[in-house]
């Protein structure tokens, strides 16, 4: 059986291949039929394919955007908990397609490690290890001296003991997180203390809202933690993301770790992953809004926003802004500067996209614009200025 | 005969700048005076409306070309500046090159190594990234430059320049005169300039410090004659006016000697009008008014945004042989048919060329006129001179009529054109079809086709129009067609199908209408299908259905009421070499969006057929309930007496429920929900238990309800549900904004007729009423209240989608498919390999693959 795949395996597509093996098995096929089967599919793929000077671009602009305008503005979508609010619908897809750099709500879906997750005390031990603490959230007061120019903090004491905290430790983080302040260990919580000297008044104020900042457990950025089951797997859902920090931890299983924040994944796991988590977020969007867009659509702009290695947004700054024409890039956005920095170089629109041969009323180069009819012209022409010219002779004769 | 004139194509457009010679070059007249006309209301020499600078008055002949209004494409002018100006969209750039060349030498204050050092890095970029990447290269290294305070070739000391904006630039403080900034930026050499990517052929550092203004010729700027036989000048040709004045009035004052203030207060004002005429939108600088107080209108207001030149005139066109008008539904007609009444027909017309074969019925037409129908509007003879044919007109025409001529008929049925409804969303949204001529006053369309177009028949209005070329008409034919949009690109499934009550009547057709012999040939007759089939006495609808169906059709589908543990054969759609065997026709096999029978048919079928098929399927379902007859009343949804009881009870057990769960809140007794605090978790228990009665109460609603026509509609997809079926006999239900109950309005109550802290049912937004009952008061506000919040949803939405839209259209217009099968941009880069990485069309697939399934049955069916 295997090698009648393999006829076909260069005439269709892997994912068809593996359908037709599947429905195979379910349907007990013959081998006649199968490769009936095989043939008739091939025959309607190949009636299927794309066909050069298709504008795909353009379908793929039309299906998002006419989507658009059926989605929901509303922002919020509940996970369970209600600080666990996840952007969606259409200000999460303009969002995506911008590329921001911090997404509004960002989120994290952390897989933990089965031997980590053996039981409700030690996912729960997992979880506040992801959830960022502060000192303000374990401490009760922060007085600033201004006499000694120095910080006094009281920490709440039953806190730091229901979170399993000692001082010792917590002195320990303080003093790697704060290099440039000299902390001193009191029995109800820390001074701050300039190295040299004391600190100058506005100086004080910023290093108050330095040691408040101070993470002394979990991970910058996380700032709710909600463990679920799915099946046999543990996954801790996380509002806020940072996927650097996450992945470091031993506890994770660092092959199953998702964020919505696409830079954090482009810059700890490269451009193919970020390329994968804006196809996976794309599509989930769409699919939360109950609206169906192939996936060629969503694989065709990611492709596009990630094709230079880098992350470009759908905006005048991205891709819009980067292509070669100017008149393109004018009629788009901020005409002038375009056309002021043009004039300075010496630019050269050469009409090769649409909008510019829309523009000065000549066919555009997609679909049925590009066929040309190539016919030897200057014979042709010859032949017939001579015989007009006998003609014309004749015509003034008579 | 009139010679095609030889069209040629333009190939690139270049950028660059003027110079001042260039400018003088091009120039057919120095402006020097401010007036514009004499009294006898004929433009001043020298002025700004001179003739040499183009014509806008009828009768006029243009003094450079001596060509008439229309045909003069208008020369420019100039104006010489007593002093230099600033010209203002390149101050930035004038800034650029005075912080980073030298004050003395006119270097650029970098060395030899370093610039050497740049210019590999800067032809490598050129070569292998965009034009943006090499502009934020140079920004990078001229930047680098600003600080430097030793020049590295001469040595001398650098003096910090600073911009105090809008226009006046300080060299240590103390501010520098254009003159001086220009005779700094003449000492640049030309290799140098390369370093901020200039090339001195196309643009020099001094050109953007004018000396010589160029005015634009009057064709850009034409005047209008008031009612009152006054002109009223263009904006543009005022601002002219104003620089004018002001530099005669300088070039006077450096004659006469005068003070030094005089001339620098005349300076700055020529400087603030020419700013103003470039552009009058420039922060920090007053803007230019009429006397009314309205800002004027000048150049880059003329380009810039929605309005202006790129986005509104170049990028927007206007076409003629187009027609509008509201639309109204006519299911007799074809999916690809528009009907068109008569008086548009005989505005829009075709040319045809007369030859031998045509000239014969092209005369009759033209003797018809333009009146008749059908007739023809206009002749165009051999010298291309458009001749109208009227009844003065018509028989001389005629007598001339020869081969060659063209003559612009009208309409006629069975011609094709374009079709389409705004906002054009997706390429569904303009569609060709074929003209039907009716009579009425609007387009007439086959219902079905309102769902590609977003239509309905509230009042829209469509646009029609009508190719003028064979090769337009051909592409309208050949890839305009609605039958070439039955699948949507999107996701591959059908768009086009039956809808309403072309559903329900295949419904009721196939599920249990038998006809006599009689009935059953009339009502194939009736649309006009009847083929002389041979029927027994009696014959069932599906028998009739199967009439429509080609012999060698196989199709195995199932009924939208198809459940996993179903067992009604009518449940399962089975078709057999073009009989259905058993199965009901509805939604799921004839519908838009994934109908699966329209789906096969369509891949197994050319167009025309298949189109045919659906066609005649709408027509079987409208003419079965012409024969049956087809009424939803209100009685529909009247629910037995016990019945209401039975759900009076349920909606008091759920409120008592609620009371009982709001007391043990207050009492401290509710346990929270993990993750959740007691508030939220009281509130998310409440919401479960009113869900759970609503459900209770729609089960109990369709239950009881025997089938009867709004339930026929709702089973077979055809309008509505069963939900809606409860809304209107029972109960509406809870009324939820951002996924919440009600909440919010008056302190702690949401009207001010509930108590403070009330969180009934009641009180938060549950409808427990019907609509056919009728709403409480406070009920029928809520129900508003979520009414509007979907009202103001829509309204808020709308821009921002269309910007999202924008940009997407805009950024993806040029990616295609290339020869070799990669999807391309417009600059040649890869995007992808295979398009979608299987290179299957979406359109031509079958919801984004191929349907293995269909084709397994196919060949097991045989």
């Amino acid at each position: 059986m295997a090698d009648i795949y393999d006829k076909f395996s260069d005439k269709l597509p892997g994912r068809i291949l593996e359908d037709i093996k599947a429905k195979e098995k379910l349907e007990k096929l013959t081998t006649v039929e199968l490769t009936k089967v095989l043939e008739r599919v091939s025959d309607e793929f190949e009636k299927s394919k794309v066909v050069p000077g298709e504008a795909v671009g353009l379908v793929t602009a039309e299906s998002f955007g006419e989507s658009g305008t059926q989605m929901t503005l509303d922002v919020f979508h509940f996970a369970g908990v209600s600080e666990l609010q996840v952007t969606s619908g259409l200000p999460r897809l303009i969002e995506l397609f911008d590329a921001r750099k911090i997404p509004k709500t960002p989120e994290m879906e952390v897989q933990i490690l089965s031997k980590y997750a053996k039981d409700e005390k030690m996912i729960r031990k997992v979880a506040s290890k992801l959830k960022e603490l502060t000192l303000q959230d374990i401490s009760t007061e922060f007085s600033l001296n201004l006499m000694k120019g120095n910080i006094e903090v009281k920490l709440d004491l039953t806190k730091v003991k229901d979170f399993g905290f000692t001082l010792d430790e917590i002195e320990k983080t303080l003093k790697e997180k704060l290099k440039k302040v000299n902390v001193r260990k009191l029995t109800y919580g820390f001074v701050f203390e300039a190295p040299e000297g004391v600190f100058e008044l506005t100086e004080l104020h910023k290093v108050k809202e330095k040691v408040k900042e101070v993470v002394v457990r979990g991970i910058a950025g996380i700032t709710q933690v909600l463990p679920v089951k799915v099946g046999s797997k543990t996954i801790v859902k996380c509002a806020g993301s940072n996927v650097k920090d996450v992945l470091a931890m031993e506890e994770v299983d660092s092959k199953n770790v998702t964020s919505n924040n696409l830079f954090e994944i482009l810059d700890s796991l490269g451009i193919e992953a970020a390329r994968q988590t804006l196809i996976n977020e794309g599509l989930s969007i769409i699919e939360g809004q109950g609206l169906d867009v192939d996936v060629r659509h969503m694989l065709l702009l990611a492709d596009l926003m990630t094709n230079t290695g880098t992350l470009k947004g759908i905006t005048r700054g991205g891709i819009a802004g980067e292509k070669g024409s100017v008149l393109a890039r004018a009629s788009f956005e901020t005409p002038i500067p375009h056309i002021i920095n043009a004039s300075i170089s010496g630019e050269v629109d050469e009409l090769k996209s649409v909008i510019e041969n829309v523009m000065v009323n000549q066919p555009v180069p997609m679909g049925t614009g590009l066929p040309n009819l190539v016919f030897g012209v200057e014979k042709k022409t010859k032949e017939l200025k001579t015989e007009d010219k006998k003609e014309n002779k004749e015509k003034i004769k008579k | 005969m009139k010679k095609q004139p030889i069209t040629k194509k333009i190939g690139a457009i270049k950028f660059s700048l003027f110079s001042p010679s260039e400018i003088k070059k091009m120039s057919v007249a120095k402006i020097i005076t401010p007036e514009l006309y004499d009294r006898e209301g004929y433009p001043v020499d020298g002025g700004l409306m001179d003739i040499r600078l183009g014509v806008i008055d009828p009768g006029l002949r243009c003094k450079t070309c001596s060509q008439k209004l229309k045909q003069c494409p208008g020369h420019f002018g100039y104006v010489d500046l007593a002093r230099p100006v600033i010209h203002i969209e390149f101050i930035k750039h004038i800034l650029r090159f005075l912080r980073s060349s030298c004050a003395e030498c006119g270097r650029v204050l970098a060395s030899e190594e370093k610039s050497e050092k740049f210019f590999k890095e800067l032809e490598s970029v050129e070569k292998n990234k965009t034009i943006k990447d090499k502009l934020t290269l140079i920004r990078k290294f001229t930047n680098t430059l600003k600080t430097i305070t030793k020049c590295p070739h001469c040595n001398a000391k650098q003096q910090k320049v600073t911009l105090e904006k809008p226009v006046t630039i300080l060299v240590d403080g103390k501010r520098i005169t254009p003159i001086e900034i220009r005779s700094r930026l003449e000492k640049i050499t030309d290799d140098d300039l390369k370093i901020f990517g200039l090339n001195s052929k196309d643009a020099r550092p001094e050109w953007m410090v004018m000396n010589i203004l160029p005015v634009p010729p009057v064709t850009i700027r034409p005047s209008i004659t008031l009612q009152s036989g006054e002109r009223s000048e263009d904006d543009i040709t005022h601002k002219i006016g104003d620089i004018v004045r002001i530099n005669q009035r300088l070039f006077e004052n450096i004659n006469a000697g005068a003070p030094e203030i005089i001339i620098e207060d005349l300076w700055d004002l020529l400087q603030y009008h020419v700013t103003t005429f470039f552009n009058n939108s420039v922060a920090q600088m007053p803007v230019a008014r009429h006397r009314s107080g309205q800002p004027l209108k000048t150049l880059t207001e003329r380009i810039k945004s929605k309005e202006g030149r790129f986005r509104h005139n170049l990028a927007g066109k206007r076409v003629n042989f187009s027609s509008r008008t509201v639309i109204s539904p006519d299911p007799k007609i074809k999916f690809n048919e528009v009907g068109i009444p008569v008086a548009v027909a005989q505005e829009l017309t075709i040319p045809e060329r007369v030859n031998e074969w045509n000239k014969d019925w092209l005369k009759t037409l033209i003797a018809r006129g333009p009146a008749g129908y059908p007739g023809a509007n206009y002749l165009i003879d051999l010298d291309g001179k458009k001749k109208k044919i009227t009844d003065e007109s018509v028989e001389m025409i005629l007598e001339e009529l020869d081969f060659g001529h063209i003559v612009e008929r009208h309409i006629l049925e069975g011609d094709v054109c374009i079709f389409n409804r705004q906002p054009s969303l997706h390429r569904m949204s303009i569609m060709g079809h074929k003209i039907k001529i009716l009579p009425g006053k609007s387009f007439r369309i086959n219902p079905a086709v309102c769902t590609p177009y977003g239509a309905d028949f509230d009042g829209d209005e469509m646009n029609l129009h009508i190719p003028q070329t064979p090769e337009a008409r051909a592409e309208v034919e050949l890839l305009l067609d609605v039958g070439n949009h039955i699948i949507s690109p999107k996701n591959g499934f059908n768009i086009v199908g039956s809808t309403h009550d072309a559903i329900t009547g295949n419904y009721l057709l196939t599920k249990k209408l038998v006809f006599t012999k009689e009935d059953a040939i009339r009502l194939l007759a009736s649309i006009g299908v009847y083929s002389g089939a041979d029927f027994g006495d009696t014959v069932s609808g599906k028998e009739i259905f199967s009439e429509l169906l080609p012999n060698d059709l196989d199709f195995v589908g199932y009924a939208k009421e198809f459940t996993d543990d179903s067992d009604d054969p009518d449940h399962i759609v089975k078709i057999k070499q073009g009989k259905l065997i058993s199965g009901v026709i509805d939604k799921a096999t004839i519908g838009e969006d994934n109908g699966r029978l329209v789906r096969s048919i369509y891949s197994k079928y050319d167009r025309e057929t298949a189109l045919g098929i659906m066609n005649n399927m709408f027509k079987l379902g409208l003419s079965t309930l012409l024969y049956r007859g087809f009424t939803s009343s209100v009685s529909d949804t009247d629910l037995p007496d016990s019945i209401t009881s039975k759900n009076t009870k349920l909606l008091n057990e759920a409120t008592g429920k609620v009371d009982d769960l709001i007391e043990s809140f207050n009492k401290n007794k509710l346990e929270s929900l993990p993750g959740n605090t007691v508030e939220e978790t009281l509130e998310i228990r409440i919401v479960e238990v009113l869900n759970k009665v609503r459900n209770k109460i729609g089960k109990q609603v369709s239950d009881s309800i025997k089938e009867n026509s709004t339930i026929i509609m709702a089973n077979s997809g055809a309008r509505g549900n069963f939900l809606n079926v409860a809304q209107m006999s029972a109960c509406v239900g809870q009324q939820s904004m951002k996924g919440k109950r009600i909440v919010g309005g008056y302190k702690g109550r949401t009207l001010s007729t509930f108590k403070k802290g009330d969180l009934s049912p009641l009180s938060r937004g549950f409808i427990s009423k019907g609509y056919k009952k009728g709403m409480g008061p406070t009920e029928y506000f809520f129900g508003a209240m979520t009414g509007r919040d979907g009202l103001m949803d829509t309204a808020l939405r709308t821009p921002k989608s269309g910007y999202l839209y924008r940009r997407l259209a805009n950024s993806l217009q040029d990616i295609r498919i290339f020869s070799d099968l990669t999807v391309r941009g417009a600059d040649n880069e890869i995007v992808q390999f295979v398009y979608g990485e299987d290179g299957l069309d979406v359109s031509q697939s079958e919801g984004g693959t191929i349907n293995v399934d269909r084709i397994i049955k196919e060949i097991r069916g045989r």
